[in-house]
């Protein structure tokens, strides 16, 4: 047994090192830092003078602003991907079912994006809402942020429906206007539910980094929107509180996971790792 | 009819979203004024001109370039060795190290970032070079291991077996048969490690050295901090080098894909 | 046989996953130049075996020896062995002539030299292109596929595939060449010639050919010798002939060709009864041994009726291209007869069969087997007797009504009467009354053999001459007249297949 099977197996021990030290690690460290507090002023990662404490939750719920935040994140994150699913559906549904030739092209067209420096993208964004002149109003901030986020995320949705889309037998329509159903009955009845993991992997892959990826809320929002992301790294570069940013790292944390699991059984393995399908 | 119209209309406009910045950055990369609000009457490749005089944009350039295929090759390796270590393991070790290897995917990324700056300064090498190459490769290892894994899974298990008949060494047999049979899902796992490290923001911005940039910590601080519009024209000719270089790699790529299809078809 | 005739011997070799055994104790040599085939169904243990010999799996006990020396701990890539897998396993990043090239480029030769003073240089040297060139280019002309050398393998049709596989293996010049299934993705016709060349090809070579399959026609075609595995025991060793005339038990019977298997008693010398009937035959068994008996379908002869040993009627008649095969019904057992005559369904006819078509295998007799039905008041009826017993136990479950019909766990109501069910009594589970009366079924005693700590006692019942074997603690006298009484939770009861 020696002789045949150790060489493959032990290729696994170097990886499980890497994971032991730079993921399973600091996510542990992110507990302990949550859970801690240190007496002094200035963090020092000197972990004898860690001291137990849930301070760092009581203080983050404490604040409005943080609950603010937070209602600033879901909002935004389930208004962008609702208005994602909404304009991408029609595209990913027209592009699957028609018998263009150019097809593939304008769907490239469309992922295209995808290949762009995500800043880069967010900034021209800015440039053009600037341009036309809705920056400038405050009022207009979230709604600025919204369009930012629509706009770096469409892609991001238009490939899992498009891959569940083309995948879709055919006959299966077929059989269900045999059956009596019109075409509007089908579409409901039919190719939407058959679509569930496309639409659950989209809605994955807009949901999460739209609740903390400040990039664009910091790019747009005019200093008007703070969402969770934001709060974390106030407090790691401003607020120099490692602790207070490691609490809401890990409600953050506590919340993927809490997805993750009610979206697990819907996803498709193929559809669903982010950028699947780009190479 | 009606129907068509409404879906080409449909398609237009949502191609027009999608183009309208770019296209904007586009015409306006090619003219002198300040900020994009403004007409300039001077017109011209002067922006490009600046982009390339500039030593710190080209420092930024040729960091960000460096850590991409860096951090890329070391995710493509990591992801690589550990997908055939995991798969060939016992259902235990599998079980564990797959759930463990998509930790990173489904994380948040500012998750990722500050933890990995909390054991970094706990090892108290702090932010350097090495605290930002591990950044980018725990964010971009998962991808090659997902992707290369499911090459694992259609290969015929007899293939190792078959070399090792053949006179082969485990570690001939891995290389001469495993790795040539799961070279594409390597392959494409370094692209999309590549696209990752490039597109990456926050992991950099926490792991990085302070005097360090990437393209997009300097685009980032220059347009989130700028207040306005850009504070560095400039940047405008970079953003269409950029996608120009894109388009230009995507078409080489479907053109290459779409023939090695039709080559594949003939000879059957 | 002399040792050295043995190229690969296995002694004592056991294989166990997970806690499964998957090869029993296993004692098998081979000897060179024989091609041996290793038949049984999917799941006896016999892909193991061959993997075991070609080292991918290790045994858990046991030796493997190749021409005498001690192979168990040797890697596959240091056996002089090679193997012609299932579906091929060519690598298909590889063109043929790669493929095949494989084994020769990683082949390294001590050469040693001796230079102009005299001294000896010992160089590891590799096969040189030319060399392998020759080797690959003689190899493909062998499997008719010249002109292959540059093509894909991902192009090539399962047959070719196949041949570029066995091309592959036999380059090495191997002392064993393996193949497992090799020909189970071809279609039928091309397996049939791939089964002529694989012959020709072993006659060619000379090299010993260990092949496993689950087809017996394969086997019986091919091979030397055949091993018949069942649940990773050896149930025969044998040339095809061998195995096919003189199968060792009911399951190499069954397994090999098409068989009627029958349950007998030894009732003389050299007679046997089965189907109510005593039949000469050739085999010499203990009197009232427990017999399996085995008649291949060709070897019963219909005549008229009345003309043969046993009566009985034809009940379904196919024509099957060279023969027919018709089922022949005597009471309630069923025969399959292959006869180039057709006898129409429903005629009634006889049957002969010769004494020496008549194989008799001893039987492992571990408890009494019956055919039975159940009466109307739930009682089971077998060998001349009426027994209490649990009609429940036929349908998990259920239970009975007041008046007598059982209610299944669905809720379904079964009147019971009149099924035909099997019947299982335990040796020990028959207790033995000293009359002929009291009892619910009453016989002679017609045997009694001592078994150490206990007596086994035969039972003979007068009409239906069903035989109850019972282990007993007490003596009793042969000729002696009891009868049986059964415990009802003892009989165990089985549905048998409803055919209608």
């Amino acid at each position: 047994m020696k002789a045949l099977k150790f060489s493959r197996k032990n290729l696994g021990i170097p990886y499980a090192a890497f994971i032991a030290m730079f993921v399973v690690l600091p996510l542990l460290l992110i507990v302990l830092y949550a859970f801690t507090v240190e007496p002094r002023e200035l963090v020092t990662n000197d972990v004898s003078e860690f001291v137990f404490s849930f301070d760092n939750f009581t203080a983050f719920f404490g604040s409005s602003a943080n609950i603010r935040a937070i209602y600033i994140s879901f909002g935004l994150a389930i208004i962008t991907t609702v208005i994602c699913l909404v304009v991408a559906y029609p595209i990913a549904y027209i592009l699957a079912r028609s018998r263009l030739k150019f097809k593939n092209v304008i769907l490239m067209l469309f992922i295209l994006p995808m290949w762009i420096n995500f800043v880069l993208r967010t900034a021209a964004m800015k440039e053009l809402l600037f341009k036309i002149g809705m920056y400038s109003s405050n009022k207009l901030s979230m709604v600025n942020t919204v369009i930012g986020m629509v706009y770096d995320y469409l892609p991001f949705t238009i490939l899992p429906l498009y891959t569940v889309l083309i995948k879709l037998d055919k006959n299966m329509l077929e059989a269900s206007a045999d059956l009596g159903a019109t075409g509007f009955q089908t579409f409901f009845k039919v190719i939407v539910p058959l679509s569930a993991p496309g639409i659950v992997s989209a809605i994955t892959m807009v949901l999460l980094p739209t609740t903390t990826s400040y990039v664009v809320s910091d790019t747009l929002g005019n200093g008007n929107v703070t969402i969770i992301g934001k709060l974390i790294e106030d407090q790691f570069s401003t607020m120099f509180d490692w602790h207070a940013g490691s609490a809401i790292a890990m409600i953050l944390l506590v919340l993927i996971f809490i997805t993750m699991f009610i979206t697990r059984k819907f996803s498709d393995e193929e559809v669903n790792t982010r950028g699947g399908g780009l190479w | 009819m009606v129907k068509k119209i409404i879906k080409v209309t449909y398609i237009a406009l949502a191609l027009a979203f999608i183009y309208a910045p770019i296209i904007l950055l586009t015409i306006y990369s090619f003219n002198l004024s300040d900020s994009i609000g403004i007409w300039s009457k001077n017109w011209g490749f002067g922006l490009y001109e600046q982009l390339f005089s500039d030593k710190s944009i080209m420092q930024t350039v040729l960091n960000t370039v460096v850590l991409a295929l860096l951090a890329s090759v070391c995710s493509t390796v990591l992801g690589t060795v550990g997908a055939i270590g995991t798969f060939y393991s016992g259902r235990r070790v599998k079980g564990a190290l797959n759930a463990l290897t998509q930790i990173p995917v489904i994380n948040a990324e500012i998750v990722t970032a500050v933890s990995i700056a909390l054991v970094c300064t706990m090892f108290s090498f702090g932010r350097t070079y090495a605290s930002l190459l591990i950044g980018h490769i725990v964010l971009c290892f998962p991808f090659v291991y997902l992707s290369v894994l499911p090459k694992l899974k259609q290969l015929d298990g007899n293939l190792y077996e078959a070399a090792l008949d053949l006179g082969a060494s485990p570690t001939k047999a891995l290389f001469k048969v495993i790795l040539p049979e799961i070279l594409p899902g390597i392959f494409s796992g370094f692209m999309l490690a590549i696209t990752l490290s490039l597109d990456d923001y926050i992991v950099t911005t926490f792991t990085r050295p302070p005097t360090f940039d990437t393209i997009s910590t300097y685009v980032f601080d220059a347009y989130a901090k700028g207040g306005k519009g850009s504070s560095v024209p400039a940047l405008r000719a970079l953003s269409t080098l950029i996608f120009v270089l894109m388009v230009i790699v995507l078409v080489i790529q479907n053109v290459s894909a779409s023939r090695r299809a039709k080559k594949n078809e003939n000879a059957r | 046989m002399e040792k050295e005739e043995k190229i690969i011997e296995l002694i004592g070799v056991e294989k166990i996953f997970d806690g499964e055994q998957a090869v029993e104790n296993m004692n098998l040599y081979v000897r060179k130049g024989e091609f041996i085939t290793i038949l049984g169904p999917s799941g006896c243990g016999k892909s193991t075996t061959l993997r075991m010999i070609a080292g991918f799996e290790m045994p858990t006990k046991g030796q493997i020896l190749l021409n005498g020396k001690d192979i168990t701990n040797v890697p596959p890539y240091e056996r002089p062995i090679n193997t012609v897998f299932q579906r091929y396993a060519l690598f298909p990043h590889l063109n043929v002539y790669d493929n095949i090239a494989f084994g020769l480029k990683l082949k390294k030769f001590k050469n040693t030299y001796k230079t102009a003073n005299g001294k000896t240089v010992t160089k590891i040297e590799k096969m040189s292109k030319e060399e392998i060139d020759a080797k690959v280019s003689r190899v493909l002309k062998l499997v008719d596929l010249e002109e292959f050398e540059k093509r894909d393998v991902t192009t090539l049709s399962g047959g070719q595939q196949q041949r570029i596989a066995i091309a592959r293996a036999i380059v090495n010049e191997p002392e064993i060449l393996l193949l497992d299934e090799p020909l189970g993705a071809l279609d039928l016709k091309m397996r049939k010639d791939m089964q002529l060349e694989l012959k020709e090809m072993h006659q060619k070579l000379g090299i010993t050919f260990i092949y496993v399959t689950h087809d017996q026609e394969e086997a019986l075609t091919m091979s030397d010798t055949i091993v018949v595995m069942k649940d990773g025991t050896i149930q025969q060793i044998g040339t095809p002939k061998d195995i096919y005339n003189e199968p060792k038990n009911a399951f190499v019977a069954d397994f090999i060709g098409e068989s009627n298997i029958f349950s007998g008693t030894m009732v003389g010398n050299k007679k046997v009864r089965f189907i109510n009937k005593v039949f000469d035959c050739v085999d010499d068994f203990p009197l009232n041994e427990k017999v399996d008996v085995v008649v291949r379908p060709e070897d019963v002869f219909l005549v008229d009726e009345g003309k043969g040993q046993v009566d009985g009627v034809i009940t379904s008649s196919i024509f099957k291209g060279v023969h027919y095969e018709m089922t022949f019904v005597v009471g309630k057992t069923e025969i399959v007869i292959q006869d180039t005559m057709e006898r129409k369904t429903g005629e009634r006819c006889s049957v002969i069969v010769k004494p020496d078509d008549i194989h008799i295998m001893a039987k492992e007799f571990d408890c009494n087997r019956y055919d039975g039905y159940i009466t109307k008041k739930n009682t089971v009826c077998f060998a001349d007797g009426e027994f209490e017993c649990d009609v429940t136990r036929l349908y998990e479950g259920s239970h009975l009504d007041e008046e007598g019909y059982l209610i299944t766990a669905d809720g379904e109501k079964i009147d019971l009467t009149d099924t035909d069910v099997s019947v299982e009594v335990g040796l020990k589970d028959i207790d033995i009354i000293d009359n002929d009366v009291d009892g619910d079924a009453c016989g002679t005693i017609i045997q009694i053999v001592y078994k150490g700590d206990h007596y086994q006692v035969i039972i003979r019942t007068d009409d239906e001459e069903e035989d109850f074997v019972v282990d007993t603690e007490y003596t009793w006298n042969e000729n002696d007249r009891v009868s049986v009484k059964i415990p009802a939770d003892k009989i165990k009861l089985k549905l048998k297949a409803v055919s209608k």
